[in-house]
């Protein structure tokens, strides 16, 4: 695990809201094709960090990289074409359009196309169509959502809709994938299908980062484990390490955890 | 199916002129025309990006002055004792450039508005649209101001081999507005359908989650308000070439909200939406004028505007859509859409 080159970097980041201070001082790494979890309670900071890394939220203080690419001052889309893609807590697909659609529109940076050659309807850009669809079709069998392909995405359950905003996000072809509580508004046996599809993403190479309440969910997941609290890291290790941590059961797990 | 429609629609359309002989019906169906291709570029902003421009005859208006002044020539003072002449050039010039200025101005105006967007690009357009019309008010030197841009020369079509087709009749300017608002059409189609279209529909139903899979608002946005000015732009050089006199009255925030009026009765974000909408409010002062004043019409476009929006919420071709694949499919299932509406407002 020493032997990874690091992906990200999270380098003295802090988040000031006036008065309040939602992450003070954090720094941590993600390694290339590890699984890291990012978990506290709530309120703990877990979000404003994915919206720092993901140039939603300029920081106060620190700084961000991605494979050597300092983040500061970039758009969120600029930041998606690093291959730095993320999900969503709540709003996680186009309602509207069908499952497929979305797909479509996740698949954008593979399908740029000159506007001129969309509109005349040239071959290149039928071929571009083609690859896209084909595409979409690839990633709903991979998340296995296949049945609902020409379903409206705001008509599926919750659990079904987290796995579209995944493959969303797939579709836009991460390096690193930041998965804001993917499995909240899952059963056991979603989840637990879930958990089998972030290791099938981690072994095509995706980094992953993830933030989640689901404790065995996480423990079962992850190679490392961030902890957050009041905005400040207490701990950091492997799941056996933040199992047993002392401040980590004191402030988060409760008593009792540690034999989870 | 669509496909049968459409061609149904776009033949009936076209044998109009030949059971038709009523010159001062024509004459309303082609104006009414133009203002079906300014409410098509509309429905590009408003329906399929969901950006509302309150000021778009602004770019319609251009395009008549545009494309007059090109095709009048003009002389004119600039500060520093420079004069600037144009000599007349052929309307079909105007017309190109009609359609450039036009998406040009759109350009500037997304430019500044749409860093922030929502209620900004109203204001802004209204704003723009206002300054406009002061500007054709009072640069009387150019644009003669009140007395109006007269003797626009019609469009004539070069012709190799022939010459010239000056389009001087009513039948070949219904052709002629035909033709180009199947054109604009064609290329609305195209673009929603596109790569670059599902980029704006997935702005429009979430922003941040386009934004996080790489799509570039700003520049989306902008895109297409040009396309939707230059098409406004070309409506507007149509008209101005049809009337053959233009004033500031054109600009009037009343021809704005009327194409906003035939967008949504008709269905903003579908295709036909603005033709169908175009359509009914532009041949209802034709049938209401033997009944009543000017004045009341617009009372009775109020109530026409309620009566439709209370009976199909949508808009007249998402809602008939909706009701015939329900009928076709047996289901009196609510529609995907209707649920994801609900899905939508309900708090996650």
């Amino acid at each position: 695990m020493t032997a990874r080159s690091i992906a990200m970097t999270i380098d003295q980041v802090a988040v000031r809201f006036g008065g309040l201070v939602a992450i003070s001082d954090m720094s941590f790494t993600v390694g290339e094709g590890e699984i890291v979890s990012l978990i506290g309670p709530n309120g703990a900071g877990k979000t404003t960090a994915f919206n720092v890394m993901t140039g939603f939220l300029t920081p106060s203080a620190g700084r961000v990289t991605y494979r050597n690419t300092a983040l500061a001052g970039l758009k969120p889309h600029q930041i998606a074409d690093l291959g730095l893609i993320r999900t969503f807590q709540r709003t996680s697909v186009f309602p509207n359009d069908t499952v497929h659609d979305n797909l479509l529109i996740g698949l954008h940076r593979q399908g740029r196309v000159r506007l001129i050659d969309a509109i005349l309807g040239l071959p290149g850009a039928r071929a571009s169509e083609r690859r896209l669809r084909q595409r979409a079709g690839e990633l709903l069998e991979w998340v296995g959502l296949e049945r609902r392909a020409h379903d409206a995405a705001g008509s599926l359950s919750y659990g079904e809709q987290r796995l579209v905003g995944v493959a969303l996000a797939l579709a836009a072809e991460p390096s690193m994938l930041l998965l804001d509580e993917p499995v909240s508004g899952m059963n056991a046996s979603e989840t637990h299908r879930f958990v089998e599809l972030i290791r099938s993403i981690r072994d095509r190479g995706i980094t992953i980062l993830l933030v989640e309440h689901d404790m065995p969910m996480v423990m079962t997941v992850s190679d490392r484990i961030v902890v957050l609290n009041y905005g400040r890291i207490i701990a950091e290790g492997t799941p056996d390490v933040i199992r047993n941590d002392p401040a980590v059961i004191e402030a988060y797990l409760g008593h009792g955890a540690g034999h989870a | 199916m669509k496909a049968i429609i459409t061609i149904l629609a776009v033949a009936a359309l076209a044998s109009v002129p030949l059971w038709l002989r009523d010159p001062y019906l024509l004459n309303a169906l082609i104006t009414t025309g133009i203002f079906v291709i300014g409410a098509m570029s509309l429905n590009l902003l408003l329906g399929f990006t969901g950006q509302l421009s309150l000021g778009h005859i602004a770019f319609f208006g251009i395009g008549a002055y545009v494309s007059a002044l090109t095709s009048l020539g003009f002389d004119v003072g600039l500060p520093g004792d420079v004069r600037l002449v144009h000599a007349p050039w052929p309307p079909i010039a105007g017309f190109v450039l009609a359609i450039i200025v036009a998406g040009l101005c759109g350009y500037f105006v997304g430019l500044l508005s749409f860093r922030v967007r929502g209620a900004y690009f109203v204001i802004v357009t209204i704003s723009f649209a206002e300054v406009v019309r002061l500007v054709a008010l009072n640069w009387v030197e150019l644009t003669q101001g009140p007395l109006a841009l007269t003797n626009i020369p019609s469009i004539a079509l070069p012709l190799p081999g022939v010459g010239e087709l000056t389009l001087r009749t009513k039948l070949q300017n219904y052709y002629l507005v035909l033709v180009v608002a199947l054109i604009a059409y064609l290329l609305i189609a195209r673009l929603v359908h596109s790569h670059f279209g599902r980029s704006m529909r997935g702005l429009m139903e979430n922003e941040t989650l386009a934004v996080s899979v790489g799509i570039d608002v700003t520049r989306t946005l902008t895109i297409a308000a040009v396309i939707s000015a230059a098409i406004a732009g070309a409506a507007g050089s149509l008209y101005a070439h049809y009337i053959r006199i233009i004033d500031p009255e054109v600009f009037a925030f009343i021809n704005t909200v009327t194409m906003v009026i035939m967008v949504i009765t008709g269905g903003k974000g579908s295709l036909a939406g603005p033709v169908v909408g175009g359509l009914i409010f532009g041949l209802l002062p034709v049938a209401l004028r033997p009944v009543m004043a000017p004045e009341a019409q617009w009372i009775a476009y109020g109530g026409v505007l309620i009566a439709i929006l209370f009976v199909l919420p949508r808009g007249i071709v998402p809602s008939l859509a909706q009701r015939f694949r329900r009928r076709r499919t047996g289901r009196t299932a609510p529609s995907p859409v209707a649920l994801a509406e609900t899905a939508a407002k309900e708090p996650a």
